[in-house]
């Protein structure tokens, strides 16, 4: 991995690395050659570090005084918020944690997609994010069920329940998640363990999205490869976590402005609503992050067919690297691209709007064009633009100045940041 | 040369600052994650506990549970108090006068923590050889001042803080 | 071909948050808006009006509506209605808490501590459902936050009964109240002018109770709100400050690269 050989400064540094060598490794970290040209964007994967580190230690510090019992939970949480010391803060850390963990996630996808991180050689990358993404998405769902409260139990019961739609075995799966009849206490206790399980289960995960990115190297805005070290690259330390420093911090502002001044207002009311089995919420909805799949499962009147395409919207982007057919890699120098991917995101916003509606009227049939357009984009769009676009030039370099003969002034290295 | 040594100072004081600042900050951070695990308000609140003593005949004792401990009231005879007096200082293991043990003007009531200095058992009342309690685990003797007589336990039974808010009650705690 | 740039897409997305706002099918009527003492960033509770609340809620909502979450000690602590530990140890002292098992097996009925959780007016759900016509009087101690609009709404519900509109039949038991989630709710307006003699001697209109305990039950619910403001206005003030510090910081170190941040 690592091209010079790094011997530690203290004897006793090089008795520990000649063992385990974790000073090499830290070093590697550290020199990384980086692209100078890397924007903003690309400070997601250290705040989403942050993001995955929070949730662990507060989840470990909620898990000190929650009782994962349907009898309890929602005391239990009640408990936390008045009586344990910090116990409030440390709780809404948590829960807003877990709504900024997903914008960060979004940004970052969005990242990826945009300047074609997920082409070759980052194939690999792109699919253990997703796996990422995945387990994150189980992780959000079964925590927001130990409160048990109104959204808590029917979010659960909706969800579990879906399983019963697969034929034949369909009816003893969502039995055997259950462990009841219906959701209920077992549901709630391996929900727990399960919800304290995924987020280590992630973080392995990580370490291999990292060090599968280290062989080639990150991307970088205008996608083009780079020869590391070079006079584009900078080592990580001190240029890019400084960077990454500053953009966490702002970050961490306006997670602060939810947690101490509008702690509730990405939630919904009814789960201050202890959980009752005999009395379902007018509007059962997902937390936001979740609602575009909600509106594609909506979408489908039949049953079957509505988990299959909303788990399918999801492996959909597992095959991204290879649907996608134009060999530049970056947007930038892809207007056409440009054109539809905006239009993807505008329909992705669109469906998490509907999945916060009811499914009915104008909103059901919006969600179904949705739906429809954004399988359209991969299956369709994207071989087809991949062939049929005229790409602009691409530099050969970062440093080199404008090309000359042919190529557009437009290009010149100010330019593309600001697109 | 001056310009260059200025400049660097200056970059330094920046980065200096930034790190200060920033474990300022990691230090405020850690501070709720480590007091979370202290005793809570409800605990707090339970930290104190008040007793109805006016129903103990002497020669009777109570145990009461106090913070998630057994707390034994004896309320002894003038015979008991005498013969805890008697006792020489050099027969005990952890010397201690009972009149150290009990409150000024209320020596019939001995108020004490009934949980064995050794590991923690609760000790029987009424047993042993020193007419006080007997501790059935690895069998230690208390006396009527619940000192230590005989057995593997090395100090006397604990007197929590304690103080009478009227004759009938007391708080402990 | 229309060219996307961020600053449209910012637009798009901001004119879209926008209209997220109603997030609820038009089943009710936007609530009255009050300008609660506590509401912005460094919004507190007025003591006064959490203490006339808590009388409000004592004489006229206690007997159906339970608190569970709530200790008598609360009433206390730094942040709420502030009663002196005498005032606590009275008000705990006035109703008598069960208790046990004692030595004999049998429960029993103490005078309340501090630290006792408020008394229910009844033992379960199952009971209090029974005993009010079969609707459930909702426990209190989180009621603002299960209900979107919050104080607001709140408010408006104990303002909002009036005579039903033309035509509608309302069963027995049943009211007509304006701003409630349907229209129908099966308590009778628990307010009227001077139900209560307010201890400090302000005269208990019906808007001044329904403040007063709206208040009251807006700091039960959320009874760290003043601390929380006071810590979250240190933590971003701090957090700007690095944030200058490590952005200078940043440009210093970058300035030794010849390109762009």
């Amino acid at each position: 991995m690592s091209d010079q050989e790094y011997t530690p400064k203290s004897k006793a540094g090089k008795w520990f690395n000649d063992r385990l060598p974790l000073l090499t490794l830290g070093s590697h970290l550290s020199d990384y050659p980086t692209p100078k040209n890397l924007n903003y964007w690309w400070t997601f994967g250290g705040i989403l570090t942050f993001c995955l580190l929070t949730q662990i230690i507060t989840g470990i510090v909620l898990a000190m005084h929650y009782v994962a019992h349907a009898d309890l939970a929602f005391a239990s949480v009640e408990h936390i918020m008045r009586n344990v010391n910090y116990g409030w803060l440390i709780r809404y850390i948590h829960s807003n944690g877990a709504s900024m963990f997903f914008l960060a996630v979004y940004i970052h996808i969005f990242r990826s997609m945009f300047y074609g991180s997920y082409k070759s050689p980052r194939e690999v990358i792109w699919i253990i994010g997703l796996l990422i993404y995945l387990l994150m998405m189980a992780t959000a769902f079964m925590g927001y069920v130990l409160p048990w409260g109104q959204m808590s139990f029917w979010g659960a019961t909706v969800i579990t329940s879906l399983f019963s739609a697969i034929p034949l075995i369909g009816e003893s799966i969502t039995t055997w998640l259950w462990g009841a009849y219906s959701v209920d206490n077992p549901t709630l206790n391996r929900f727990f363990s399960l919800h304290y399980l995924f987020p280590f289960l992630i973080s392995g995960l990580v370490i291999l999205h990292i060090w599968a990115l280290h062989v080639p190297g990150n991307n970088n805005p205008i996608g083009i490869d780079l020869k590391k070290p070079s006079k584009d690259t900078v080592p990580f330390h001190p240029y890019i976590t400084i960077k990454d420093a500053f953009a966490l911090l702002l970050f961490m502002i306006i997670f602060s402005g939810f947690v101490f001044f509008s702690p509730n207002v990405l939630g919904h009311s009814d789960n201050y609503i202890p959980a009752n089995p005999l009395v379902t919420p007018a509007h059962i909805v997902p937390e936001w992050y979740l609602l575009p799949f909600y509106a594609i499962l909506r979408s489908v009147p039949d049953k079957l067919g509505g988990v299959i395409l909303m788990f399918g919207s999801i492996f959909i982007l597992f095959v991204l690297p290879w649907l996608d057919t134009s060999k530049v890699r970056s947007a930038v120098f892809r207007p056409m691209y440009r054109y539809f991917y905006w239009i993807f995101v505008i329909d992705v916003l669109l469906l998490g709007y509907m999945g916060a509606m009811p499914a009915e009227g104008i909103y059901l049939a919006l969600a179904r064009i949705g739906t429809i357009y954004y399988f359209l984009h991969f299956i369709v769009v994207l071989p087809v633009v991949g062939l049929l676009e005229k790409t602009d030039p691409v530099p050969m370099s970062i440093s080199a100045p404008v090309l000359s003969s042919g190529a557009d002034p437009a290009l010149a290295k100010k330019d593309y940041d600001k697109i | 040369m001056d310009k260059e040594e200025k400049k660097v100072n200056r970059r330094d004081f920046l980065f200096t600052a930034s790190y200060t600042v920033g474990a300022v900050g990691l230090g405020a951070v850690a501070w709720p994650l480590v007091h979370q695990m202290n005793p809570d308000k409800a605990q707090q609140a339970l930290a104190t506990t008040e007793v109805d003593i006016s129903q103990i005949e002497p020669g009777k004792s109570i145990t009461v549970l106090w913070r998630g401990k057994p707390v034994f009231l004896r309320r002894r005879t003038k015979e008991e108090i005498a013969e805890a007096r008697s006792v020489s200082l050099n027969d005990l293991p952890d010397p201690q006068k009972d009149e150290e043990r009990v409150k000024e003007g209320k020596d019939e009531w001995l108020v004490m923590v009934g949980v064995c200095t050794h590991l923690g058992c609760v000790p029987l009342k009424n047993k042993g050889d020193y007419k006080g309690w007997f501790c059935p685990c690895h069998g230690s003797h208390y006396d009527l001042s619940g000192r230590i007589r005989k057995g593997p336990a090395p100090t006397n039974m604990e007197i929590p803080k304690f103080e009478f808010v009227d004759n009938n009650t007391i708080k402990i705690g | 071909m229309i060219r996307f740039n961020s600053k449209r897409l910012i637009i798009v997305i901001l004119t879209t948050l926008i209209f997220i706002k109603p997030l609820f099918s038009a089943e009710s009527i936007d609530p009255i808006k009050v300008n609660w003492s506590f509401k912005e960033l460094t919004g507190k509770f007025d003591r006064a009006s959490l203490q006339r609340g808590f009388q409000v809620y004592k004489e006229v909502c206690a007997s159906c509506h339970s608190m569970q979450y709530l200790s008598y000690r609360n009433l206390g602590e730094p942040g709420g209605p502030e009663f002196t530990l005498e005032e606590v140890k009275a008000i705990a002292a006035s109703v008598e808490i069960e208790d046990g098992p004692d030595s004999q097996g049998e429960m029993f009925t103490r005078p309340g501590k501090p630290s006792d959780k408020f008394k229910s007016p009844y033992p379960n759900v199952e009971a209090s459902t029974a005993a009010n016509g079969g609707a459930y009087p909702p426990d209190m101690s989180v009621l603002v936050k299960a209900r979107p609009g919050g104080a607001d709404y709140m408010y408006s519900v104990l303002m909002g009964y009036e005579e039903p509109p033309a035509g509608m039949k309302l069963d027995d038991g049943v009211y007509y109240n304006k701003y409630m989630i349907g229209q129908k709710i099966k308590m009778a307006s628990p307010l009227s002018e001077g139900i209560v003699e307010y201890s400090d001697g302000t005269e208990a209109t019906m808007d001044q109770m329904a403040k007063d305990v709206t208040t009251f039950l807006a700091w039960a619910a959320e009874p760290e709100l003043e601390e929380r403001h006071r810590v979250g206005f240190k933590v971003i003030i701090y957090l700007m400050l690095l944030t200058i510090l490590v952005y200078l910081s940043m440009k210093k170190i970058w300035s030794r690269v010849d390109s762009e941040i």
